[in-house]
């Protein structure tokens, strides 16, 4: 059983977390326990899910993007096309529902590119939480409208200007938050990141997409796909794909991580690729760190692939070679985002633009009958603005 | 005998209560922090926790983060640290415990932290974002070789769990005395008190010091009252930042110990 009880997936998780927390901790893995057992919850989930976030989402055939590629048939699953516009949704909602049980009334969360901030703002309007979400200062400059979108939806948007100003101290922030208001409150952690049990928790709520891309796949090429491909920041969009796959060993798993500037440099976010074993935000996992420990500022033109650590899970994966892990820089993510957008007339986020990107990559590789399927995380119009300023300058 | 359990007999024997300082070991640099541990001895304190700066300080409210930043850009590390540590043995005997987050002691190798930090004269740590649940192997290494693995219980412990704790803990409990981070307050919690005298029951021999927010005299009369010690370590580490201009920066921190310690 993958994590063990006390969620290790192998020598990674766990739960490195202040005293304080284990408590609040303990009832949200006892809460979810419960919950994922429990018929009531399980439907009111699958409710919401179907009419409220629209699933399922469908697994479209990219035949210009295939074209293009020139090998392969090329499907994307379109978690884009969700309420708010990303996967997040499909955990925002898990957890909310599990915060009613708890009966916490307050709820604090984390945000990057602010599609988790969007997605945990939604549900809060949704079930009656107030919701503080905290984001760095840089991000908020790069991602305006979805900050602007948070506050319509009645949260409070807390700006970090602390450390390198984003996702990595936002996070701490809200932990530092969380671990002062305990009692009232519940933190809705937007990544398979974290202390135990969100890793798992967060894998559980997401494993709907490749659920539901491996059914797709089936009827629509009656046999397993080759490739799974998606983007990894702490790794949430791609787990929920690979996972359902994991024992399907001939499928091959593929996260591409964000080269930002270059691997060569040090402004990147490539934690996989790069990163060394570390401790940081509640578990063990790659992590991007000097000599002497401490942890470095991660870059990466996409808010949401911008941190120096990754979901424990992932390094489990590369570990045990179950999965390999890449990277492409901001350029090759900025030509991906435009392709795709030219080609099959759909805007990809940032995020999900690094994996369109490495499919270019792959054409060495594929062959005339291989099947792919990428994960298209989220929509691209957040990032519209950010790329037009980019290219006038 | 580890200094620190013989630091608490001491206390004991007299029936006093420890006076536990927390410094940001490099802030404003480690010259200067080798000159203030001599001086908070002087001053009365009598275990001294040595902060190691961290990038991303979770536990840690403004003031000690603030603190941190500032030793990393003096390029301060866990190493230097070590060597402040074998320097100030060639001085003092008072109690030093590291209070470090986990990652700097695992780049570091644990192993080899703790054969350097024993070696050095270290004689506990403090690991905010290390439960004993986790690390099983570095934690007993540790302590068998004399390096007390201080342990963390907080107001949201339970009873169980407590008693958990205070088995694989060393040196002596760290109570946490409010659910939040470091930093200055102006109130301790009502029901630190009852919560310390229940803590207390369970962990037997080993004593209990209690820290978080402690910031004034009025603070450490009454959290001594009842516990086996107290730990102020953002009150410090603020009138540090509020003279670090003024040639005496050293005095004027142990004057503010000696204040706060009054007659514990």
């Amino acid at each position: 059983m993958i994590p063990d009880k006390h969620g290790h997936f192998g020598i990674y998780g766990g739960k490195y977390i202040p005293e304080t927390l284990m408590a609040a901790l303990e009832e949200l893995e006892k809460t979810y326990l419960k919950a994922s057992k429990d018929k009531a919850y399980l439907t009111e989930l699958s409710i919401y899910l179907k009419e409220y976030a629209g699933r399922p989402t469908p697994l479209y055939f990219a035949k210009n993007l295939s074209r293009l590629i020139g090998q392969g048939r090329i499907y994307l699953k379109r978690e884009d096309l969700l309420h708010t516009g990303a996967h997040k949704i499909n955990n925002t909602l898990g957890q909310a529902l599990l915060a009613v049980r708890m009966k916490k009334k307050r709820i604090v969360a984390e945000t990057g590119a602010g599609q988790h901030g969007v997605a945990t703002a939604t549900v809060c309007a949704l079930l009656g939480f107030d919701c503080h979400v905290y984001m760095g200062a840089i991000d908020m400059q790069r991602q305006a409208l979805n900050v602007y979108r948070m506050k319509l939806l009645g949260a409070e948007v807390v700006p970090v200007t602390s450390g390198s100003q984003t996702l990595k101290d936002a996070m701490s922030e809200a932990l530092r938050d969380w671990v002062t208001n305990v009692r009232t409150t519940n933190y809705i952690l937007g990544s398979v990141a974290g202390p135990h049990p969100y890793p798992m928790m967060v894998r559980n709520f997401q494993l709907v997409i490749g659920k539901e891309a491996k059914r797709q796949i089936l009827k629509a090429e009656r046999r397993l796909p080759d490739y799974l491909v998606a983007c990894v920041g702490g790794g949430s969009n791609a787990m929920g794909l690979f996972y359902p796959f994991f024992a399907d060993k001939k499928v091959k798993f593929i996260g591409v991580e964000a080269a930002g500037h270059g691997l060569n440099t040090a402004e990147h976010s490539a934690t996989l690729v790069r990163g060394d074993t570390g401790v940081l935000h509640g578990s063990k996992s790659k992590v991007l760190q000097d000599k002497d420990g401490q942890i470095k500022i991660a870059h990466s033109i996409a808010a949401g692939l911008d941190y120096p650590g990754v979901g424990p899970e992932h390094a489990y994966y590369q570990d045990i070679g179950r999965a390999s892990y890449v990277a492409v820089t901001d350029q090759e993510a900025i030509d991906g985002f435009k392709m795709l957008s030219l080609a099959e007339g759909i805007i990809p986020a940032m995020e999900s633009s690094h994996a369109i990107a490495y499919l270019k990559k792959m054409t060495g590789i594929l062959k005339k009958n291989s099947v792919v399927i990428v994960c298209l995380s989220g929509r691209g119009d957040k990032d519209a603005s950010a790329i037009k300023d980019l290219e006038s300058r | 005998m580890n200094r620190i359990d013989k630091k608490f007999r001491e206390l004991k024997t007299w029936r006093r209560k420890a006076f536990i300082a927390f410094l940001t070991a490099g802030y404003p640099s480690l010259p200067l922090t080798e000159k203030l541990v001599l001086e908070l001895e002087r001053s009365g304190a009598d275990i001294i926790e040595l902060g190691v700066p961290f990038s991303d300080p979770v536990a840690d409210g403004p003031v000690i983060q603030k603190s941190s930043f500032e030793a990393l850009k003096k390029g301060v590390t866990l190493k230097k640290i070590l060597r402040l540590v074998k320097k100030l043995r060639k001085k003092t005997e008072i109690p030093l415990a590291a209070m470090s987050y986990f990652n700097p002691i695992l780049r570091y190798g644990t192993s080899l932290f703790i054969e350097e930090a024993v070696a050095a004269g270290l004689d506990g740590v403090i690991i905010p974002d290390l439960p004993p649940d986790e690390e099983k192997v570095f934690l007993s290494e540790a302590n068998k070789n004399g390096l007390a693995t201080i342990q963390f219980i907080a107001p949201t412990t339970s009873r169980l769990r407590a008693s958990f704790i205070a088995g694989r803990a060393r040196g002596f409990i760290y109570f946490v005395s409010l659910t939040g981070v470091t930093g200055v307050r102006r109130d301790l919690p009502i029901a630190l008190k009852s919560q310390v005298i229940a803590v207390r029951k369970v962990c037997g021999r080993l004593p209990v010091c209690a820290g978080f927010g402690v910031s004034t005299r009025r603070h450490v009369r009454f959290v001594s009252s009842f516990s086996d010690g107290v730990i102020v370590g953002s009150a410090i580490v603020k009138k540090i930042s509020e003279h670090l201009k003024k040639k005496d920066l050293v005095s004027r921190v142990g004057r503010f110990v000696r204040d706060l310690k009054g007659s514990l």
